[in-house]
């Protein structure tokens, strides 16, 4: 989603160094793993709750996530704080087109409503013991190779 | 209640949802990144062999850092089901339950149904249909809407951007059709 350019001496740092500035991001991907496990929003039985409106649970995380998000995020505008690395925050703007957000959306959806998972749930699952999601990871992969190879003829205005 | 019962318990969302929406604030301050997930997946095809334009750019670069964000996902959630998994069976609406024994698929206590998402499933050419299918959808979904739950629906709506709305629209049409109209022909 989102490309930050390496400073150039980055290309010269050891690989120490490397693993070193990547740990934060193991940690916070291992933090949210395990919050998807212990809400149980991996659950194709939670998601099927959701889609039919019969618990609160998902609207509950997901709404509470996005007060949260949009809070820190003015926050951060509001004063201008800056990266732990010094850069300025910048989130881009979604392009303002809208029938790649409908088309694109509706299909994710028909694939969530099919498996019960979304692409970090997926993951989530393969490393609480359901191998059997490697298999749609698979086929997540070959969907969006294929979107690749035809986005130039797919409407997205 | 001890630490390890607290941890053992599944955990209601007004404590999960909060903790997901730090990601958010998390990912900016440690490196100006955004919350997105599925960008891993095109990733990916980047690394994989391809002469394809929209797969042809420096992957470490771009998305190293969520790449190693994803591997955490699957490591977070195997010491979570590893050793702080519920002991309990799933608990599921009883309404949910109801609707979903009439389309002939059975609560089993698990994640995700056995009859189609296990291992032992896999004999079964539908299970691979269900799998592959539903994960392509997800994948070129995605991909062609710019985001997944965690870019659209957590990152795109916190930083109130009106074309992850019309996303998070889309999601719940494809997500109704399937589940009110799909899932009784296709289970």
């Amino acid at each position: 989603m989102t490309t930050s350019v390496a400073s150039p001496q980055s290309e010269r740092r050891s690989v120490a160094e490397i693993a070193v500035s990547l740990l934060p991001y193991l940690l916070a991907g291992m933090a949210f793993g395990f919050i998807a496990v212990k809400s149980e929003i991996l659950a194709w039985y939670r998601i099927q709750e959701m889609f039919r409106f019969q618990s609160f649970h998902m609207y509950g995380v997901i709404g509470s996530a996005v007060l949260v998000g949009a809070t820190s995020i003015q926050i951060i505008k509001r004063f201008n704080i800056k990266s732990w690395d010094g850069q300025d925050i910048t989130i881009q703007d979604k392009d303002r087109t809208w029938l790649r957000y409908i088309l694109g959306g509706t299909f994710f959806g028909l694939g969530w409503g099919l498996i019960g998972a979304c692409p970090g749930p997926m993951l989530a699952l393969i490393g609480a013991g359901l191998p059997a999601f490697l298999i749609a990871l698979v086929g997540a992969i070959l969907g969006t190779r294929v979107y690749g190879m035809v986005m130039n003829r797919l409407p997205h205005g | 209640m001890g630490i390890h019962e607290l941890l053992s318990s599944p955990w209601p969302w007004y404590v999960a949802g909060p903790l997901i929406g730090l990601t958010v604030p998390l990912l900016l301050l440690l490196g100006n990144k955004v919350f997105g997930i599925s960008s891993n997946l095109r990733h990916v095809c980047a690394i994989l062999p391809n002469r394809i334009p929209f797969f042809n750019y420096n992957w470490w670069q771009a998305g190293g850092w969520n790449l190693v964000f994803a591997g955490g996902i699957m490591l977070g959630a195997f010491l979570a089901a590893g050793w702080f998994g519920n002991p309990e069976p799933l608990a599921v609406n009883p309404a949910t339950e109801q609707d979903l024994a009439a389309i002939g698929v059975s609560v089993d206590g698990g994640f995700a149904p056995e009859a189609f998402f296990s291992l032992a499933a896999l004999g079964s050419i539908k299970t691979w249909l269900i799998l592959l299918g539903g994960g392509f959808l997800v994948g070129f979904g995605a991909r062609y809407a710019g985001g997944c739950t965690s870019g659209h629906a957590i990152s795109g709506l916190s930083n109130l951007q009106l074309p992850s709305l019309v996303a998070v629209i889309g999601f719940f049409i494809g997500g109704l059709i399937m589940t009110h109209l799909l899932l009784p022909i296709i289970l």
